[in-house]
């Protein structure tokens, strides 16, 4: 029986895990948090349908349970060493793991939005960030929290961390203009009185059902779209907050005062797939993510013969796209000990 | 007051703050196929009027949307009511509809200039 | 407002200033703007910190402003500033204190350029050598003259006379800062604070007893600009960049202005008269302008220095209303007095409730 071990528990390293057990291998899935899941314990509701998260995080724990593979939680890689065609991995706990193939699945990091001063995170009272948002609709999340007194406006900047050369990352995040447009409707149903506008330079509606959530919003929750990047904002003396933005379609500078101000923050490689790379003796793209042999046939092929890459430690991707890289990795690695 | 040979000027800025909303609102309500509204420019490109003054079809949403109502009333004076736009509009918004509505509705809140 | 964010902030802009020794270079325009203010500096530093700052009378016009308004080419200031770096050289001294925001930013992109290009320095030396057979060291520490006085923000509250206290309510003084441009705008990490939160000046009010209040306007441009004031129709564009910010921060009913620049005391000074007179609006209590200092005055101020020996008589906007609420003892006779007692002469443009 092989052995391989995947480095990362989130939705991809589930997957994976899953995958390479139905296919007859011994599976261990090292993750440094206690539970599995990764980022998506932290979400409410799943863009473009609004599936609540906890079905898709109950359906991987049910397939853990069912499928018989190791978990090594609150664990960290420390050194992989190749051995007689095998590799010798050294955890944090002095553990020591012996293994015929290795999927890194690492995931992302999400944007730390502190690095757009100019908006004021952390600083200005009514600003958070998409992520926080998802928190605060979770049940038992309290949304008075970011805005009290039922906010009467309320802005969405798109792009927070993406498309930036300021903050090094020019790539699109690719889940944020949806996200935006998913938690514009969440708000406007739980806050029917309040205006809702959404600040995009442009909308990437790609995925199925994506353009027809937009169209929902625009015509049925009444969410305004302003194209144009917020160059700042400023926090009045009754907490309110000043936004300037270009109306580019129209030529000309805006201003609006908003009650409450999200951020749709980005994705980042993070610094666990930043140290994964490190110790696993793989490149890195200019992005920071890692890089993968061939964009097309190979994207689950890292440089190193015998890793492999699943899920968002490649790219920014959806929890779809995750899942079926996830499962392309199996199938690769599956393929690669048989050939071997 | 003293002439220094300058003056101060007037900001151009749209104050999103400073607006009357109820024509919007009215043209919302009545003729809900505008919200969707993509500012494509599709329909600008078709128009009969378009080609031989400054019109622009596709401008009327913004300045519904920012109170631009002076401007507003004189743009739709320019609209020749072919109705080649609404052929084109991938949103099937009924835009003639639209002119005739805020034609009405600056008469009825008395906002023509 | 969170204070722990913007703390943060601050955290993450700390810029090395050097602690004694400095070559100072002064600014051309400040010493008309606000004559008393460098002069003020020097004392501060001299004979309340005992600290060595030396000025040489050959050191020159840095020619920023016409590097700006497109009349001095970048090799030809480069040039400029070797020289002045020759002056420190010669003298001995290796930490560069700048009086001026827009001599700080030219200081800053030379010594900037030099280390993405060390060919411009090899061809600065060489330009150098042959127009005045002077050699330079680039300056180890380049500071501007409010981060030294930030630097010693504590020391000189040890000494305060005056504190940054309303002596009528008791309430601290609400006041509003405004850093240059060039102070951190082109390089954040330059400036203490960064550009976005600076927290230079914060730190002076604080420490002496104030309070800073943050408007929302408060990262906008004074309206100074180069282009915008050379040229008398394009003042415009100056007075209007201006108003935004007194608009934006009268809700809060600022005490005072406090500046690190020379243009934006200037303008912001001088344009609150000038809106009186061609709007009749004014920004401050009572009918009155709103107090426009530089950081020295403010300190001189706080050190109990005589008003009118600061040079406060100088700006345009009275400084009364904030002198008052310190509890700062003047005598209105001397304000125009020179040195030598005798009359100075009174200008005839004086506004904002005068």
């Amino acid at each position: 029986m092989k052995h391989i071990v995947i480095i990362g528990g989130g939705i991809a390293g589930i997957e994976a895990a899953c995958a390479l057990t139905d296919a007859g291998h011994w599976v261990t899935v090292i993750e440094k948090n206690e539970q599995l899941g990764g980022k998506l314990n932290n979400w409410s509701y799943l863009f473009p349908d609004f599936t609540p998260t906890e079905k898709i995080t109950g359906a991987l724990q049910e397939k853990c349970r069912e499928k018989d593979f190791s978990i090594l939680s609150k664990t960290e890689v420390s050194t992989i060493q190749r051995k007689n065609g095998k590799f010798s991995i050294k955890t944090s706990g002095e553990r020591h793991l012996e293994a015929d193939a290795l999927v890194v699945a690492t995931g992302y990091e999400i944007f730390d939005a502190r690095r757009k001063e100019e908006y004021g995170y952390k600083i200005y009272d009514h600003v958070i960030t998409s992520a926080d948002l998802e928190q605060l609709l979770l049940p038992g999340g309290d949304l008075t929290v970011a805005a009290e007194n039922n906010p009467k406006r309320i802005a969405f900047v798109h792009c927070v961390g993406s498309r930036d050369e300021k903050t090094g990352n020019h790539y699109c995040s690719k889940v944020c203009c949806i996200t935006g447009v998913k938690q514009a409707i969440e708000l406007k149903k739980r806050l029917p009185e309040a205006e809702i506008y959404c600040f995009y330079m442009d909308l990437r509606m790609y995925g199925k059902h994506f353009e027809e959530l937009y169209r929902e919003a625009q015509e049925k929750y009444d969410i305004q779209f302003i194209r144009g990047r917020l160059s700042e904002a400023s926090e009045k003396i009754d907490k309110s907050l000043l936004i300037k933005s270009e109306d580019t379609l129209s030529g000309r500078p805006l201003k609006m005062n908003v009650d409450l101000l999200v951020l749709l923050v980005g994705m980042e490689a993070g610094k666990g797939t930043t140290a994964a790379a490190a110790t696993c003796g793989i490149g890195c793209e200019e992005s920071g993510f890692l890089k993968t042999t061939d964009s097309f046939l190979k994207s689950n092929f890292s440089e190193q013969e015998g890793i492999f890459l699943a899920g968002s430690c490649t790219a920014p991707m959806t929890i779809n796209d995750t899942i079926s890289h996830a499962r392309s990795a199996a199938m690769e690695v599956d393929n690669w000990l048989k050939k071997k | 007051m003293k002439n220094f040979g300058y003056s101060i000027i007037k900001q151009r800025t749209i104050d999103y703050d400073q607006f009357d909303g109820r024509l919007l609102n009215e043209i919302l309500e009545m003729e809900s196929s505008f919200k969707v509204c993509l500012s494509c420019g599709g329909c600008t490109a078709t128009c009969s009027a378009g080609d031989l003054v400054s019109f622009n079809v596709r401008r009327m949403n913004l300045l519904l949307r920012r109170g631009e109502t002076m401007e507003l009333e004189s743009e739709i004076k320019k609209c020749m009511l072919c109705g080649k736009c609404m052929l084109v509009c991938p949103r099937g918004i009924n835009l003639r509809n639209v002119i005739m509505l805020i034609k009405k509705s600056i008469l009825k809140y008395k906002l023509s200039g | 407002m969170k204070r722990e964010g913007k703390m943060q902030v601050w955290k993450d802009y700390q810029k090395e200033i050097a602690d004694d020794h400095y070559f100072y270079v002064r600014s051309c325009i400040r010493q008309n703007f606000f004559p008393g203010a460098e002069q003020t500096f020097l004392k501060i530093l001299r004979a309340e910190l005992g600290k060595d700052i030396y000025e040489n009378p050959h050191h020159t016009s840095c020619s920023g402003i016409a590097y700006h308004a497109d009349v001095v080419p970048f090799d030809t200031i480069q040039t400029i500033a070797a020289r002045q770096f020759a002056l420190m050289t010669e003298a001995g001294y290796q930490n560069f204190a700048v009086s001026c925001i827009t001599s700080f930013g030219i200081y800053s992109e030379i010594i900037e350029t030099w280390k993405e290009y060390p060919s411009e320095l090899e061809k600065i030396r060489n330009y150098l050598k042959r127009a005045t057979g002077r050699e330079f060291e680039v300056p180890q520490n380049v500071a501007h003259a409010s981060d030294i006085v930030y630097k010693f923000r504590e020391e000189i509250a040890d000494k305060k006379k005056f504190p940054l206290i309303n002596q009528q309510t008791g309430q601290p003084l609400k006041i509003v800062e405004h850093i240059g441009c060039h102070y951190s705008k082109m390089f954040p990490a330059k400036g203490v604070g960064g550009a976005e939160f600076p927290n230079v000046l914060v730190g002076m009010i604080e420490s002496w007893g104030g309070e800073v209040v943050d408007y929302p306007e408060r990262r906008h441009c004074c309206g100074f600009g180069f282009r915008q004031y050379l040229v008398m129709s394009n003042r415009g564009y100056s007075v209007s960049n201006s108003r935004k910010k007194f608009e934006s921060m009268e809700p809060y009913k600022p005490d005072a202005i406090l500046c690190n620049c020379p243009g934006c005391p200037m303008f912001m000074d001088r344009w609150q008269y000038v809106i009186e007179e061609m709007e009749g609006k004014t920004y401050g209590e009572n009918g009155q302008g709103i107090p426009v200092l530089t950081y020295e005055e403010l300190a001189g101020l706080v050190l109990g220095y005589d008003p009118w020996d600061l040079g406060l008589q100088m700006h345009q906007t009275n400084c009364e209303p904030l002198l008052d609420k310190m509890g700062i003892t003047y005598d209105p006779d001397l304000k125009y007095a020179g040195k030598d007692g005798k009359l100075i002469g009174k200008p005839t443009m004086v506004g904002c409730g005068c």
